[in-house]
């Protein structure tokens, strides 16, 4: 599947296209298909994000994974801060990003 | 130090209100972010993998102890409780937003601070000894002339839309503590036979994808023209440096290809002509930056002993101070490279201890080191131990200085868009598995980067670890040989490279020949050059 | 081609627009160059006494090679009219005044507002440039 991925413009935080909107997690990305050209396009226009981009990604039973290491660290946080991750309470969190 | 007078402090309060309008410009739509992009660079802002990073300029690597403490309030209430110091002699945040980046900039400036051109195809911050104004060894203080280079390339008209990016560091000694040859210029301030003062000019160094050692194309360029002269290296450079290609456009690839000495021979031309100009500021403004940096009053006739009695405090004492060149007083570099720990990482509450301890115990001063540790450049020896517990008490005591452990790494692929390959993780499985062996080791500088970019150093390593990314997996390369100092080498790859855990094991084994092969008191760098590489290739994939 | 949206010259301007380097050097009476970024602005320095215009194009705001082209020709003793043509955008303007341009055609106009306030910002500087502002330095030391 491809997904979108981008930084909120004011905050920088890294976000994903969930159809309706951009979204901090990962798991709400869904496939954008031939649009994505289209969707960032017109977001980037409107400001609603920033420095997108197409990505390939695959979903597992586990939620949506994408394909390159970059990505997947970008999806949780620094591998080597647990703690300044999305998920600083589950040690297992970072399992599938390495 | 260095204090701001009316003129220096109404130009970075403008840049600040000038950056407040370039944002409000961006977040309303005025402006694209390819327009926007170079403007935030310039301010030292970029857009990193998780969040905006405000890379901090630190001049020359010094700091009042009001400056640092600055920097620990800022990562408390900008970003997340912690900065990373960097081999520019910088400080890094890496979770900063866009829409609080003015007033970060407003909250440095009230401390005579900014991030005026840490980024962008610029001049950026000059670097210099971090033992500046300490060392026995020094000519002359390096810093007032690394002042008048901060102020002449601050927002130089001409000179903001280089190539490429343009780094020089200023030393005034022999003994090269600021890898200056392998910068764009790199500036030694020397003294002739006749006693006088002048610069030598190295140009054309670096490290990135092609890294060269800078060529002196000129032994002594008076001090009353060296920004005269730095001008004419800058203009030829603009005018004449690649533009067609970004991995080619570094000055060293303008020296390489014109050769030294037609390079010279421009620059010498474009000298002849700016003389004419009235570039040159006055030597009065040269007397008034010196004043500046006058010695601080160290006291006279005090004790010169430190009691040895406490074994972990005189390994320390051993291995991270320096002598200094008034008696009574000795320049300690804080370690930020615990074992197992994040590389040149230290926490809001660890920078303001530093603070503290240099307000207490240095005059006041600090400095940041390119190999990413801080330095308490006048403690009074009578003052060390308690200095030593007050650190080992934060964390900040491991006795490690240019040894295994005492690792430069970038932030790699956990924080930064550029790299190929995490870099962290590496030098902390190093540090835990060679730690432990670090005073049979002995000097060892071994330099991580997470791409061809080269911000680790790999090159200038004794040992080096180049991260690259292998169809999709990272992957490390091994470089041997490097070193930074007066005696400048550049490193060899070993051979293939290896995973996360062999690159761990490879360096293992290459600290194994050197201790199985070490004559008298040689160190690594000094085995590996007598031996050479066979006996290190054959352990290491034999 | 785009319209002059700034001048600071009183005198008239000239009408005709600027011709390529190789075109100047074979006509005798042109007054009116346009320099590229690999052009070499000292090139025109044996014919400045006929010269009336220079433009000196930015085709990105980037490529920074026309700041030293005109410093270049302003440090020779050129008077006539230096523009800054091409990709030119409000966050530059205070670096080209100091490098000699008085007239700016952006390819697209620029926020009135935003230049001004970007010509007046800086009052002051560290370093002479070809704008005759006395710098940082000579204020110190009268």
């Amino acid at each position: 599947m491809k997904i979108l991925t981008g930084n909120d413009l004011k905050t920088g935080a890294v976000v994903w296209w969930d159809g309706v909107s951009w979204s901090l997690h990962v798991e709400d990305a869904i496939d954008a298909g031939d649009q994505a050209e289209t969707v960032l396009a017109r977001e980037q226009a409107t400001r609603r994000v920033n420095a997108a981009y197409a990505i390939d990604a695959a979903r597992d039973a586990q939620g949506v994974r994408p394909a390159h290491i970059k990505e997947r660290i970008r999806a949780l946080g620094p591998t080597v801060r647990a703690d300044l991750t999305l998920k600083p309470a589950d040690p297992e969190a970072g399992n599938w990003v390495i | 130090m260095y204090k701001y007078d009316s003129y220096d402090q109404q130009l970075v309060d403008t840049r600040v209100a000038e950056f407040r309008d370039q944002v409000r410009r961006r977040l309303e739509g005025h402006i694209t972010e390819d327009q926007f992009k170079p403007l935030r660079l310039m301010n030292g802002l970029y857009l990193q993998l998780h969040a905006y990073m405000l890379r901090v300029a630190v001049p020359y690597g010094t700091l009042s102890s009001a400056q640092m403490r600055m920097l620990g309030d800022i990562a408390d209430k900008y970003d997340r409780g912690y900065g990373h110091f960097t081999t520019r002699q910088n400080i890094q945040y890496n979770w900063i937003k866009l829409e609080e980046a003015p007033d970060i900039l407003a909250d440095l400036a009230s401390v005579e601070m900014h991030a005026i051109q840490t980024s962008g195809n610029c001049i950026r911050n000059t670097t210099s000894d971090q033992y500046a104004g300490a060392a026995a060894d020094e000519v002359v203080d390096p810093r007032p002339y690394a002042e008048l280079i901060r102020q002449w390339s601050t927002f130089h008209p001409e000179f903001s839309f280089l190539p490429r990016k343009f780094k020089m560091a200023v030393i005034a000694s022999d003994t090269d503590r600021a890898a200056m040859r392998l910068h764009d210029i790199g500036i030694q301030i020397v003294r002739n036979d006749t006693g006088e003062l002048g610069a030598a000019f190295y140009v054309g160094g670096g490290m990135g994808r092609t890294p060269m050692i800078a060529p002196c194309i000129n032994p002594f360029v008076p001090l009353d023209r060296m920004i005269t002269y730095a001008e004419a290296c800058l203009r030829v450079y603009n005018r004449h440096g690649r533009r067609d290609n970004k991995y080619k456009a570094r000055i060293k690839i303008l020296v390489h290809e014109l050769g030294k000495e037609e390079y010279t021979r421009q620059v010498e031309a474009e000298f002849a002509h700016l003389l004419t100009q009235g570039v040159e500021p006055p030597l009065a403004e040269l007397e008034r930056i010196k004043a500046q940096f006058a010695e601080p009053p160290f006291e006279v006739g005090i004790s010169d002993e430190v009691d040895r009695s406490d074994p972990d405090f005189a390994l320390w004492l051993d291995t991270n101070c320096l002598p200094h060149k008034a008696p009574g007083y000795i320049a300690v570099t804080i370690s930020l490279k615990p074992v197992g720990g994040i590389p040149g990482d230290a926490s809001a509450d660890q920078i303001r201890l530093m603070a503290d301890l240099a307000r207490d115990h240095s005059f006041d001063e600090l400095r940041v080191t390119h190999a990413q540790n801080i330095v308490l450049p006048h403690v009074k020896k009578a003052d060390l131990y308690a200095l030593w517990q007050a650190l080992d008490a934060a964390g900040l005591g491991t006795a490690n200085l240019d040894r295994i452990g005492d690792i430069i790494a970038c932030p790699g692929l956990d924080y930064c868009s550029l790299a190929n390959a995490r870099s962290i993780p590496v030098a902390q499985k190093i540090s835990e598995r060679l730690s432990p062996r670090s005073e049979e080791i002995g000097e060892l500088k071994l330099k991580i980067s997470g791409c061809i970019n080269a911000c680790g150093h790999h090159h200038a390593g004794h040992i080096g670890i180049l991260g690259v990314d292998r169809k999709g997996v990272e992957n490390y390369q091994l470089l041997l040989g490097g070193c930074e100092g007066a005696d400048t080498s550049l490193g060899t790859i070993t051979g293939p490279g290896f995973d996360e855990d062999g690159i761990v094991d490879a360096v293992d084994r290459a600290t194994s020949v050197y201790l199985a092969n070490k004559q008298g008191a040689e160190r690594f760098l000094d085995t590996y050059r007598r031996i050479g590489m066979a006996p290190f290739k054959e352990a290491i994939y034999g | 081609m785009a319209e002059v949206q700034f001048r600071f010259r009183s005198d008239e301007p000239v009408a005709d627009p600027g011709v390529t380097v190789d075109a100047f050097g074979a006509q005798s009476n042109a007054a009116a160059v346009r320099l590229e970024p690999g052009d070499d602005a000292r090139d025109l320095l044996p014919h400045l006494g006929r010269l009336r215009l220079v433009e000196i194009n930015f085709p990105v705001f980037g490529d920074g090679r026309g700041y030293s082209a005109a410093r270049i020709l302003s440090e020779a003793g050129y008077a006539g009219e230096l523009r800054a043509v091409g990709d030119v955008l409000v966050d530059q303007l205070a670096y080209l005044r100091r490098c000699g341009f008085d007239a700016f055609a952006p390819e697209v106009p620029l926020d009135p507002t935003d230049a001004d306030a970007a010509f007046t910002r800086y009052g002051q500087a560290y370093q002479p440039a070809a704008d005759g502002l006395r710098p940082i330095w000579a204020l110190r030391h009268g």
